[in-house]
């Protein structure tokens, strides 16, 4: 018998937007306060999970179309990438610039490179939690 | 133009961007293969040239992100770290290539070249850092590759065993950083120059020695020391054998790289205690590794077994600390890395070809697999130390260096066990190809063994320039015993002081 779950898909359509934003504003926000790539990817996985939660694997993975663990895979080339970037331009691995720019809507700005290698770390993350979860949850 | 001191973190960096191909490429098994191959060759190309280059001009400091030294994490190229880095990428091209041959392409397909990757920068890494907590992260990178190394193929054993070999693990590792904190408390750094000269400052006074000596413990796990190897043996008998040869080759020898590192670098000033300490350890540990590898029929846990005895020569290398026995120490490490390697791989060609480990079921290889019968021939003098080869010239100056300090008793004991280590090796070699073929044997087709054969003659061929070659490696070898001994070296070098 299936069970009808029309409040729990409800709030999850709304939630998930919120959960996602919030952990999109706790990765951009790491480098003045408190978050980062590790926490921002743990709580963007968590609204993922929720909604496999809801409407179960395969329609989920109808919408992700990348499997996760090439995901780690791309994380981890980012990383990389950012700390080889540093190569070209004469300094030591991993060396890291950030700068002041003037941004057509959000105005002055302060942007790092160190926020490409956060990028990396939140892809990873995202990528080895939810690796986990679902290669449990598809052991059968 | 690009920072050349950046040369010194490509160890390290090629495996890891080897890993991330490798998954990328997981289901095309060929590709993976060729990408493999090319890396560990540019790999071993690109460590031999940094160790010519550090031997002739002195160390690389790294700055990672233009940190100055003790603020930043530093990648040391120095002279002992290069040295096994190259030893580490030449077991590794031998190690990639056998596997090529061996490893089931369901496994090879499982991410085996990931881990494979992963496990190799996890070694060069803990080689090449100049910060106690990097090393730590590094151990971590290493384990967890081996983690899942271990456990590739999912058979019964390898799950009980691989059990052990995690808690043990775990347990070490959390003792590493409970260390690491009671260190950081007393001096404030975690930086090794700036911990060898701030514990010189301070004279070592109890706590520092304590610490110094939890610091041991941690390394002694890693590095199967009486009395904490008894994970070691058959952890590493049970996976495949290219894993195994990793495991020999590697895993132990970074414990033992660490304890070479932190006892003559930071706590090398209470050496009446501790190196003391060291000296009965390593008689202690070829004792018991020699009675293990004495006790059984199974070929591969002899080879297991025979990790530990090599690891008392260089833990009696680091004890007796004077300048020969060090270089000694160092001589031993090397030869014994490269050696363990094609020990390991010419057993697992023997159960390849014969499908079982037990010596007793086996017999008269040698009438057809004559090429693998002189190799494993070859393989025994050099690991028992008969004079032309690298075992020897390593004995030697250990020996050497124990007289010259008055350790006689432990020297002369560690000598005659070692005579066993000979029997264990030769009880193999009678065995398995000595006598007739078993009636069974003779019905089988002969296995083409090239390549097997190929990796394990590639190693066998830098174990004996190693040993006859002695007159040109020598000197460097000693060069890097007296930098060994002379801490300061180390700490001008990185401190810019």
């Amino acid at each position: 018998m299936r069970t009808n779950d029309l409040i729990l898909k409800t709030t999850t359509n709304i939630i998930v937007f919120i959960i996602l934003a919030f952990s999109f504003k706790l990765f951009l926000a790491g480098h003045n306060m408190p978050g980062g790539g590790f926490i921002g990817g743990l709580m963007t996985s968590g609204a993922i999970i929720l909604m496999y939660l809801t409407y179960g694997i395969g329609p989920i993975n109808k919408v992700f179309r990348v499997p996760f663990t090439i995901l780690v895979a791309i994380g981890l080339s980012i990383a990389v990438a950012t700390g080889i970037g540093s190569f070209i331009f004469g300094q030591p691995f991993l060396s890291h610039t950030d700068g002041y720019f003037y941004l057509p809507i959000l105005g002055k700005s302060h942007l790092a490179t160190a926020v490409l290698f956060d990028v990396g770390v939140y892809l990873t993350v995202i990528g080895v939690t939810m690796t986990i979860i679902l290669s449990i949850a598809e052991d059968r | 133009m690009s920072n050349f001191n950046n040369l010194a973190i490509l160890p390290i960096l090629l495996p890891i961007i080897a890993a991330i191909l490798s998954v990328f490429l997981n289901k095309k098994t060929t590709m993976t293969k060729w990408m493999t191959g090319i890396f560990v060759i540019v790999q071993s190309i690109l460590a031999f040239s940094l160790l010519a280059y550090v031997l002739q001009n002195g160390p690389i400091i790294l700055e990672a992100g233009d940190w100055p030294a003790p603020y930043g994490i530093i990648i040391v190229a120095d002279e002992l770290a290069m040295l096994l880095v190259t030893t580490t990428s030449i077991i590794a091209i031998a190690a990639a290539f056998y596997g090529f041959k061996t490893v089931h392409a369901k496994e090879q397909k499982f991410y085996f070249y990931m881990f494979f990757h992963f496990l190799i920068a996890g070694v060069s890494g803990a080689f090449l850092t100049g910060d106690l907590f990097n090393l730590f992260v590094f151990f971590e990178v290493l384990l967890m590759a081996s983690y899942g190394l271990i456990i590739l193929g999912g058979e019964k054993q390898q799950f009980r065993e691989s059990i052990k070999y995690v808690l043990i693990n775990v347990f070490s590792s959390v003792l590493f950083v409970t260390t690491v904190a009671f260190l950081y408390s007393v001096v404030g750094t975690v930086n090794m120059a700036q911990l060898a000269v701030r514990v010189g400052e301070a004279g070592q006074s109890g706590i520092l020695t304590t610490i110094g000596i939890m610091l041991f413990v941690v390394f002694a796990t890693k590095g199967a020391i009486f009395p904490l190897y008894f994970w070691l043996p058959k952890s590493y008998a049970v996976p495949h054998p290219v894993v195994s040869t990793l495991f020999g080759a590697l895993l132990t020898k970074v414990g033992l790289y660490s304890i070479l590192r932190t006892f003559t670098l930071i706590f090398g000033h209470q050496a009446d205690f501790t190196h003391q300490l060291f000296i009965i350890l390593g008689v202690l540990t070829i004792l018991f590794g020699v009675a293990g590898a004495l006790s059984t029929y199974n070929i591969k846990l002899i080879i297991a077994y025979n990790i530990i005895p090599a690891v008392g020569f260089i833990m009696i290398g680091i004890g007796v600390y004077s300048v020969t026995s060090l270089a000694g120490a160092v001589y031993y490490l090397v030869h014994d890395m490269i050696i363990k390697a094609a020990l390991f791989l010419l057993v697992g060609t023997i159960i390849a070809i014969t499908g079982t480990s037990d010596i007793r079921k086996m017999g008269g290889l040698i009438h057809r697999y004559p090429v693998l019968g002189w190799s494993f021939f070859l393989s025994s003098l050099v690991l028992a130390g008969i004079p032309p080869f690298s075992g020897f010239i390593g004995k030697y100056l250990l020996v050497r260096g124990g007289f010259e300090t008055g350790n006689y008793i432990a020297l002369i004991v560690a000598l005659l066990l070692s005579l066993l280590i000979l029997l264990s090796v030769f009880r193999i070699f009678i065995g398995v190809f000595w006598g007739e073929e078993a009636e069974q044997e003779k019905s089988k087709p002969i296995v083409s063994t090239t390549g097997y054969l190929a990796p394990i003659i590639f190693l066998l061929l830098f174990s004996v320039v190693l040993g006859v070659g002695a007159d040109y490696i020598y000197p460097y070898i000693q060069y890097i015993g007296d930098t060994l001994a002379n801490p300061s070296y180390y700490i001008e070098n990185v401190l810019k002081e």
